[in-house]
């Protein structure tokens, strides 16, 4: 490359064969709508079903639970289980970054505890407003993180054990703080204000209106981009019909939540609860990160093959910790969320259910917990179905032995889907 | 020979513990030509490479580069020199595309963002200089890839920084005929270039097929250091297996002095 060539030595064939055109005739891009269906096609049958499950999922139980109860489809439910969703979709966009690695966070249930426990004292106690407050959780969270991270990457303890040892921890500091049986007043405008308030009619319409102009630009300008450079590119009808998904799911669902939802007619509810727009850029931010940033390639990359990666001159163990210290900080998020929703911390919270629902999550979004594999949307579509079955079962009056049996199920479920497609890919060369 | 060798190690020693693996070898790589470096298992072929490559120090001998001599402390500062190993395991990221495993840790970025313009472009610059033309889509995720394949794929990412001495460890050990063939032709291709090249191999039908010199190691020491067309097929498994062929090879019988 840099230096001539001295002694060539023609091998029998092929070395003096230096056509640069040759690569040049590979696949840009599936020429058609059709091939992309094709390839489509080809790589669900691979096993990589990316957020097939999740989708189909949703739309089998809006199904049932819409036979099942005429609550269900009522705005009034439908805007709750959008604010339910929130917490559970943080979460899990959280432990994404874990699984992604290969690893878990039987704790970030509880460290949200801790941080909404945090948040909700800075206020109730110290009188602090409610920013300092939010980001002292946020630090408590990043804090805890960091130490998983640092036991879990420079001890060497397996994850599940150093965040089963602290998923129990934590439950004491957060008894410790609030007392035995105790629980602490959510009150605070602007948090209480995130899951019990909406955004005003026309600032969601415009917020919308420009969020899917946006997303429409950037797909176009990029499918320009890459025709442009010669680089493979989806063809244009898809790019469309991505386009119009997005959409048609973020104007149809601006449209529901601003219809008025009072069943009393003198106070109206309209408007799209200040949880989605948080949910929203959050999941902008996580996405960016992971696709478009090196620090994003390269957690892929540990995940997907630690040892070349650590060749690649990757730090390793940092990335570890960095993907724990991200898990506990959107943990800390989302015990703030939920705790703006049930208007308190307790000493339950965070614990129970709360981190199972957002593995189920982020792995029936398609997130593998073999690592290498997960994106924050995965997180938002597994949390939304996981929203929908505590919804509906609640509606449905059932004994709480069913929740827990079905939301077992449900994650056994989606842990085979993972394991089966898993193998599936590595059979097929996915 | 004609050229003045790119590389040249002197007399390195280098010792695990109380094993003394590598004797007094002089080990030279020479611009636009295939080495080959043979010898029986156990022979120190591998940790030759490693310590060409930085990960092993040496005890003691000289590291010389483009004839000045050079400190190499760890591997970052061999590639800064232009040497790439392509090791036996390969290294790639099963999750990660084609382009993706080439920049991987040094990505090309615009500000805080990733330039796949230039990466995607390059890569495929890159595996069009080598005249690869079996691969579907530079977008590909390398486990969709065959064993040749994803060989061709180590090989394009240690070409793709203006490497100027690739070492493979025996690159060919695991495939079939036809990705045998594309490989060997793609080592032949990059000396072509100009590079200097090692290839460590155990199938004499390859060396002698591709390499413009041979170096043999036996109990870590080097037995010869030849041109190919110099020497045989028998006289070059003599090397391997025995140290020695009628006047090459180790005079005195190394076996009994070493461990
Ligand atoms: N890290 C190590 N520690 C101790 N001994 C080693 C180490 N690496 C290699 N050896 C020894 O050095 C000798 C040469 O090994 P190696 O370079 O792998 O040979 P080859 O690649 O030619 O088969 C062997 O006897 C092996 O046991
Ligand atoms: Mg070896």
């Amino acid at each position: 490359m840099s230096t001539t060539p001295t002694t060539p030595r023609t091998s029998p064939e092929g070395g003096d064969k230096m056509a640069t055109g040759d690569f040049a005739g590979d696949n840009r891009s599936a020429a058609t709508l059709r091939d992309s269906v094709g390839d489509y096609v080809g790589r669900l049958r691979g096993g990589d079903m990316g957020s097939l499950p999740a989708i189909l999922g949703l739309v089998v139980l809006l199904v049932v639970f819409g036979l099942a109860s005429d609550e269900f489809f009522s705005l009034l439910n439908m805007a709750n289980l959008a604010v339910q969703a929130g917490p559970i979709c943080l979460l899990a966009m959280g432990l994404v970054f874990v699984l992604l690695l290969g690893e878990i966070d039987l704790s970030a249930g509880v460290a949200g505890g801790v941080a909404a426990t945090v948040a909700a004292q800075f206020i109730v106690d110290r009188g602090l407003p409610w920013y300092v407050a939010v980001l002292a959780a946020i630090a408590v969270g990043a804090l805890i993180g960091l130490i998983i991270g640092e036991l879990v990457s420079r001890l060497g303890i397996p994850s599940f054990v150093v965040t089963l040892a602290f998923f129990l921890g934590l439950q004491g500091v957060i008894l410790y703080m609030i007392g035995e049986g105790g629980s602490v007043r959510v009150a605070d405008p602007v948090i209480r204000g995130l899951t019990i308030e909406n955004v005003p009619v026309a600032a969601g319409w415009v917020a919308a209106v420009l969020l899917t102009l946006a997303f429409a630009a950037g797909s176009l300008l990029r499918q320009r981009r890459q025709v442009a450079n010669n680089l493979q590119h989806d063809p244009m009808s898809v790019v469309l019909i991505k386009i119009s998904v997005v959409a048609v799911v973020i104007l149809g669902l601006t449209a529901m939540l601003n219809i008025n939802r009072s069943l009393n007619p003198v106070f109206p509810i309209a408007g799209i609860p200040y949880v989605i727009p948080v949910v929203v850029v959050l999941l902008i931010l996580w996405t960016f990160v992971l696709n478009r940033t090196a620090f994003g390639r390269h957690l892929y990359a540990v995940g997907g093959n630690a040892e070349a990666a650590r060749r690649a001159g990757i730090n390793v163990l940092r990335m570890r910790v960095y993907a724990f210290v991200i898990c506990s900080s959107m943990a800390a998020i989302s015990g703030i969320v939920q705790s703006s929703y049930t208007g308190k911390v307790s000493t339950a919270s965070g614990g129970g259910n709360v981190l199972l629902y957002a593995v189920g999550a982020a792995v029936i979004g398609g997130t593998s917990l073999f690592g290498g594999k997960g994106r924050a949307l995965d997180a938002v579509l597994g949390g939304i179905v996981i929203a929908t079955i505590a919804n509906g079962l609640g509606l449905l009056n059932q004994a709480s032995f069913i929740n827990y049996l079905v939301t077992g199920g449900v994650l056994l479920l989606a842990a085979s889907v993972d394991a089966i497609s898993r193998r599936r890919r590595s059979a097929a060369g996915i | 020979m004609s050229t003045e060798p790119l590389l040249q190690l002197r007399g390195v020693n280098k010792s695990f513990g109380n094993a003394h693996v590598l004797h007094d070898v002089d080990f030279s790589v020479y611009p636009g030509q295939v080495t080959a470096l043979v010898g029986d298992n156990g022979a120190g072929k591998s940790t030759l490479v490693k310590v060409v490559a930085g990960i092993y120090g040496r005890d003691n001998g000289d590291y010389i580069y483009d004839g000045k001599q050079v400190e190499v402390h760890g591997p970052r500062d061999v590639a800064e020199l232009g040497v790439e190993v392509v090791y036996q395991d390969l290294a790639l990221c099963d999750n990660l595309d084609i382009v993706e495993n080439m920049f991987l840790g040094r990505e090309t970025r615009k500000g805080l963002v990733l330039d796949e313009t230039e990466m995607e472009s390059r890569a495929r610059e890159t595996l069009a200089s080598l005249s690869v033309r079996t691969v579907k889509s530079v977008r590909q995720s390398v486990a969709s890839l065959s064993g040749g394949q994803r060989q061709t794929v180590a090989i394009a990412k240690a070409v793709l920084w203006n490497s100027r001495i690739v070492l493979l460890d025996e690159p060919t050990a695991a495939l079939g005929v036809a990705q045998t063939r594309q490989v060997l032709d793609l080592v032949r291709r990059l000396a072509d270039r100009g590079l200097g090249v090692v290839l460590i191999s155990h199938n004499m039908g390859d060396v002698f097929e591709v390499a413009d010199r041979i170096t043999a190691l036996y109990l870590g020491r080097v037995a010869a250091d030849v041109a190919t067309s110099d020497v045989n097929n028998s006289q070059v498994v003599e090397l391997i297996t025995a140290g020695r062929s009628g006047s090459l090879g180790i005079s005195d019988n190394p076996a009994t002095a070493t461990v």
